[in-house]
């Protein structure tokens, strides 16, 4: 179960607003947190705490393929992002490096800047802790949740190659 | 089937796939750049292989930060050196042979019609314009093709585009794509395939279709996809010549009967010269309606638009002309191969004579790495394909996006302007 507060973005956060490019000539997580949605909110990293929840509008994570974006997001500490829709590279990406992501449009329009929000990823479930009301969002193709499950692409890609005990 | 969904069936092995399967696809070719690959290369490491699924499918191009622009982005390179050797990668670029990817694979043969190739970079979208299934994906999914040469992917659903009648004097395959994103959206194709159709499709050279199917994601798309015909074949066999490539490659066409979600229409004669404003590439508005944007950059180049035919239309509207004292130009040619060819046409004369930087192969400014980055409220025209916050530079800078000719006509007004009012 996860429990954060929420931080509220609109449509169309491309990737150079989660982690600009300029940030890009190295690749480890702990650099990238240091300035995920910088271009978005300039304060966001002092605002957040480990946990939180970013809750996005339509198109969340368009633009470039960089990996970096859900992994600026995730080791920044937050816990999972809800959006109306997301963008697909960034869906893939988030899915195969372990960020959790929810698709509702419902929640994203029922949760307020500072909401306290949790979320039951097993079943796909969000309430917004501050409002009482709860939502579901979109589940997971099968394939999708094997990916989950395993840990992500790599470790599925490991099990498939090495076998299961591995 | 549509021509993606011919491409994907053929494989993953099956008869026919239909939108929302999920195939696991075989790949002819899987690239990474300077920013993308050096993840890819550490995640491989986890999957516990001894050798990279083939090594002439590979391809790594350290374009982005080149030339490295600091220690750090040299480190990155470095890496990716070290793995191209250890696994005796054909197709590791190093400097001097780099180009900006999306420019430079298609002109080795490294692409061709009916290829199913993925990219940890969005822009691999590009190589559709050869009728080939592309796309982009992250650095996870690199990581795991080089171990396996393949890829999961879920059968997108598909628009047609239909483009009918003939081009406006100006107006370029980069004025239709940025009209089409400007009438569907950011995210009107999302998860989808656009395919690109129609008369005015069929009489554009290759240059000016790659420059189309290059900006499919920035509607969102999965891919962007022509159909090739006699201009694709032509291409491809000289470029197969060119570079003694004997692989076999296949042309596929979408059935009379295959299915779309939704077909959309224009009459290219409706269509001029764009400009899509900031933030967003759909953001667009006819050259006409600009308004007075005064510039102090001009960016003309890139994997949207740094082919040659790009520079021949720079060079016809610089030539005899200088830039506006006022601002500064760049231009970046998106291989060595262009370079040569500016040289042999004379074209590099022209530039220099305007005050125009012309830049070695690079990505540099576009996404706000080196080589031309803005400051704090400055403005720049870019025939590149992105323009939202910070994209080039200072997050309080702004970016407008335009074709070749509109690009290099403000160049010499100062402000954002069509090659008519010279």
């Amino acid at each position: 179960m996860i429990l954060g507060k929420a931080h509220k973005f609109g449509n169309n956060i491309d990737t150079d607003a989660i982690i600009p490019a300029r940030y890009l000539n190295t690749h480890d997580p702990a650099e990238l947190a240091k300035h995920v949605m910088e271009d978005a909110d300039p304060r966001f990293v002092d605002k957040m705490k480990v946990n939180d929840i970013i809750v996005g509008g339509e198109n969340f994570g368009c633009g470039s393929s960089r990996e970096h974006a859900p992994v600026a997001i995730k080791a920044a500490g937050i816990s999972a992002v809800i959006a109306k829709s997301f963008a697909r590279i960034f869906y893939r990406n988030a899915i195969n490096i372990g960020l959790p992501i929810l698709e509702s449009k419902e929640a994203v329009d029922g949760i307020k800047e500072g909401d306290e929000v949790e979320i039951d990823l097993e079943k796909g479930g969000i309430r917004n802790v501050t409002t009482k009301i709860n939502y579901t969002a979109t589940p997971f193709p099968r394939f999708m949740e094997e990916l989950i499950e395993a840990g992500g692409l790599i470790e599925y890609v490991r099990r498939k190659i090495h076998g299961k005990n591995i | 089937m549509t021509i993606t969904e011919k491409i994907l069936a053929a494989h993953c092995g099956k008869a026919s796939v239909k939108p929302g399967d999920l195939i696991n696809a075989k790949i002819d070719l899987v690239l990474g750049n300077d920013i993308t690959a050096p993840p890819a290369i550490k995640e491989f490491a986890r999957i516990g292989v001894d050798r990279v699924f083939d090594k002439d499918k590979v391809a790594l191009v350290p374009d982005h930060f080149t030339p490295n622009k600091d220690i750090k982005s040299a480190e990155q390179v470095k890496m990716m050196r070290e793995f191209a050797r250890k696994y005796q990668i054909t197709n590791f670029f190093e400097m001097g042979c780099v180009g900006i990817e999306h420019a430079l694979l298609p002109e080795l043969g490294l692409a061709l019609p009916g290829d199913l190739i993925i990219g940890a970079d969005s822009h691999t979208c590009t190589y559709g314009a050869l009728g080939a299934f592309s796309t982009g994906v992250g650095s996870t999914d690199m990581a795991a093709a080089m171990a396996t040469g393949e890829v999961w992917l879920k059968v997108p659903e598909a628009i047609k585009f239909i483009y009918k009648g003939k081009l406006n004097k100006w107006v370029e395959g980069k004025d239709l794509i940025l009209y089409t994103i400007g009438s569907v959206g950011v995210d009107g194709a999302r998860y989808m395939s656009m395919e690109f159709t129609g008369d005015a499709i069929k009489h554009l050279s290759m240059d000016q279709r790659f420059t189309m199917t290059n900006m499919a994601i920035e509607a969102g798309g999965k891919n962007g996809i022509i159909e090739p015909d006699d201009t694709t074949v032509k291409y491809v066999k000289d470029v197969m010549k060119r570079n003694n490539i004997k692989r076999n490659y296949t042309l596929y066409k979408s059935d009379a009967d295959a299915k779309y979600s939704k077909i959309i229409e224009y009459n290219v004669g409706d269509i001029e010269p764009q400009v899509a404003f900031p933030h967003l590439p759909s953001n667009t508005k006819p050259v006409s309606k600009a308004g007075n944007i005064k510039l102090d950059q001009v960016v003309i180049g890139s994997c949207t638009n740094g082919r040659i035919e790009d520079m021949r239309i720079a060079a016809k509207i610089l030539k005899g002309r200088v830039k506006h004292k006022d601002l500064r130009v760049i231009i970046l040619p998106a291989t060595q191969a262009v370079v040569k060819q500016m040289i042999k046409e004379g074209i590099m004369d022209i530039f220099i004579d305007a005050q125009c930087a012309v830049s070695t192969p690079t990505c540099g400014p576009c996404l706000g790495g080196h080589m031309g980055v803005l400051a704090e409220g400055e403005k720049a025209l870019s025939t590149t394909n992105r323009n939202f916050v910070g994209r080039m530079g200072h997050p309080k800078s702004e970016v407008y996006l335009s074709g070749v000719a509109v690009a290099a006509a403000s160049a010499v007004l100062g402000r954002i302007g069509s090659p008519e009012e010279l």
